[in-house]
């Protein structure tokens, strides 16, 4: 199946702003974010389809899943 | 910080100081100080911007200390804007240089008669208030350069601009940053106005002679402090995010999130957004030679701030807040970020709230005074608002008067306040701050997208109207208490995940003043605040019917989502039911 992945802020550096990756059907947003490299510690936001999931969320082909550190601001 | 000073403008025979013991106000500061003062002394049915109505300018309880992030100013009266108690908190130089000086509080009363224009020089020496008609029409870089000719860089000033000076209701109130610039503002709730009003153009605040105030029990202030520092370091949004992006790294957030108000909160999302963000903003200040990173004031440990330097390497105005790229940005459909850096400059230059300056031109786009996306069109707006023409004049007072005069039907405001850069309908926990806040529609005074959206502090489905109620309750209570210590909002970042970090506050607090300092005592003080608040609300005419969203966030669901504000009114009513 194919996933949009972006990546937002310190999460870009050294990887890639968005791209269309390919997962086999029933990936979690917890692969994902192991195959990228990613520390459970510096995990902020994780939203598929602009709603907030957990790592066990299941993905589907065609999502939309966007990864951001623990961010702050106002 | 053991004596008030009072200016009573009125005076006959010209202004006229009267300075006494701080008294109840002992040990308060900040938002404490200004609201208990304003609910005891202002006649809430007083005209905004008459003699009756005062203007209390309080540093916080650590400002003026060696503790660090404790430099935020608050300003108290009765809004002109909103017909609501106000307080206002900017960072810059003046809250510490007040502090020190030994101010708890200096307040303008009365108004005085004819047109002379004034200005207030306090030093260790006293309060001299000088005529200097010189100061008039100017805005606030220029006035602020004249005045360093005459006292230097050593001092601290607080101005008005043109906007104040003309009583517009979006009007602000300036502080200088470090470098001397007027870039931090009193914003919302036309603070501006009532010292316009008071004729009152520029404070000089010099502390030459006079040292840090002085904690009862140094040692472990010190302690405390360096332990809330190394709290501040090792967590990532105080110590990483906001550094590196500053505040506009929201965003990606919330446009990613659905929550994002955009061409006037018809869609919650905005295809410009990449252009506009918080790390395309960096880059180009950073490529541009300016900087990503700047603190406000001295002995900030955040910098979330910036220098945003133009396409040829020139200063043209600090890095703009996320709600201000919002304003300017999505909000209007104007996707370019020298653009926004311009109104940027110019709202601080005039004088006037970001927040309320962009929606105001976003409603003005609604109304078909000009296109969404307009780029010229809104500096030309701005424009109008600097040159005080009548339309300039309708602009500068903000988004529920130009909603009025134009015949517009969206208009999001609270309480006549402009709605920040959250969607309620996306973030339900936002929307009941909105409603219910004391203050018109503020996103600062019940953060509820720390817990919503960015997961900070707990996790609230910002989609779902569970638990909402108690987050801003408990959220608009100990924002009460922070705003009354000096310290900037961002610490609560920090302090909501690290325990330690909180009991390093705790006892920075209960150290400088020898006292025991516990979670419950902030609390206490925070309810203390609201209810004085709450109380001069119901004197001045609020009802509970006044703590709704606009019809519209109820009836016109929003993209990506589909839904509406959904808390019900019942709820609304239980958020001060503690």
């Amino acid at each position: 199946m194919k996933v949009i992945v972006k990546l937002f802020a310190s999460f870009r550096t050294g990887r890639f702003v968005i791209e269309e990756r390919e997962y086999p059907d029933g990936t979690t947003v917890g692969r994902v974010v192991e195959e990228l490299g990613l520390s459970e510690q510096e995990l902020g936001i994780m939203l598929v389809n602009s709603r907030h999931v957990k790592l066990d969320h299941q993905l589907a082909d065609s999502d939309t899943l966007a990864l951001f550190p623990l961010l702050g601001g106002g | 910080m053991d004596k008030i000073a009072r200016i009573d403008m009125g005076a006959a025979g010209g202004p006229k100081v009267t300075v006494e013991e701080v008294g109840e106000y002992a040990g308060l500061g900040g938002r404490a100080l200004t609201s208990l003062f304003i609910a005891k002394e202002v006649h809430p049915l007083a005209h905004p911007l008459g003699a009756e109505n005062k203007l209390v300018f309080a540093p916080g309880m650590l400002s003026g200390t060696t503790g660090s992030m404790t430099g935020r100013l608050s300003v108290g009266c009765k809004s002109p804007l909103t017909g609501t108690i106000k307080e206002s908190n900017a960072g810059g130089q003046a809250a510490q240089v007040l502090a020190r000086i030994g101010y708890a509080a200096v307040i303008l009363e009365g108004k005085p008669e004819g047109d002379d224009l004034y200005k207030i020089i306090i030093n260790k020496d006293g309060i001299q208030i000088v005529v200097d008609n010189s100061l008039k029409l100017l805005d606030n870089y220029p006035l602020v350069e004249k005045l360093r000719g005459e006292y230097g860089d050593k001092v601290a000033y607080i101005t008005i601009g043109t906007a104040g000076e003309r009583k517009l209701l979006a009007a602000s109130i300036a502080c200088t940053d470090p470098e001397l610039r007027p870039t931090r503002h009193c914003g919302r709730g036309g603070v501006g106005a009532v010292m316009g009003a008071k004729r009152v153009k520029a404070i000089i605040l010099d502390d030459a002679g006079m040292k840090m105030r002085a904690p009862k029990d140094p040692d472990k202030y010190r302690d405390a402090n360096r332990k809330f520092v190394e709290g501040l370091r090792k967590h990532p949004v105080t110590g990483e995010g906001l550094p590196a992006y500053g505040t506009n790294v929201l965003t990606n957030v919330l446009n990613e999130a659905g929550g994002y108000p955009t061409y006037n909160f018809k869609t919650g999302q905005f295809a410009g957004s990449a252009n506009i963000s918080g790390e395309a903003q960096a880059e180009l200040e950073v490529k541009r030679g300016g900087s990503a990173t700047h603190g406000c004031h001295r002995g900030c440990v955040i910098q979330c701030s910036g220098i945003y330097n133009d396409k040829d390497g020139h200063y043209l105005t600090k890095q703009p807040e996320y709600e201000t790229v919002w304003s300017h940005g999505g909000h209007c459909g104007i996707d370019d970020l020298d653009t926004i850096a311009r109104l940027d400059f110019m709202d601080d230059n005039i004088g006037v709230d970001t927040i309320e300056m962009g929606v105001t031109i976003g409603v003005a786009m609604d109304a078909g005074i000009i296109e969404f996306g307009d780029k010229a069109g809104a500096i030309r707006l701005m424009d109008e608002v600097g040159k005080g023409t009548p339309l300039g004049r309708v602009l500068g007072c903000g988004a529920a008067i130009t909603g009025k005069v134009f015949g517009v039907e969206r208009v999001p405001v609270v309480k006549d306040q402009a709605l920040p850069a959250y969607d309620p309908r996306a973030v339900q926990g936002i929307g009941v701050t909105y409603a219910t806040t004391t203050q018109g529609a503020d996103h600062t005074a019940g953060y509820a997208i720390a817990t919503n959206i960015l997961k900070v502090g707990g996790d609230v489905d910002p989609l779902k109207t569970e638990g909402q109620i108690e987050l801003s309750r408990n959220l608009q209570i100990a924002t009460a208490a922070i705003d009354s210590t000096g310290m900037c909002l961002f610490i609560a970042f920090a302090i909501m995940d690290q325990p330690e970090t909180f009991q390093a506050l705790l006892d920075m607090l209960g150290s400088f003043y020898g006292i025991e300092m516990t979670g419950d005592d902030v609390v206490a003080l925070g309810k203390k605040v609201l209810s004085a608040e709450r109380d001069f609300n119901k004197r001045a005419g609020f009802t509970k019917e006044h703590d709704r969203l606009p019809r519209f966030f109820y009836n016109e669901p929003i993209a990506p989502h589909n839904q509406t504000f959904m808390m019900k009114d019942e709820e609304l009513d239980e958020v001060f039911n503690w």
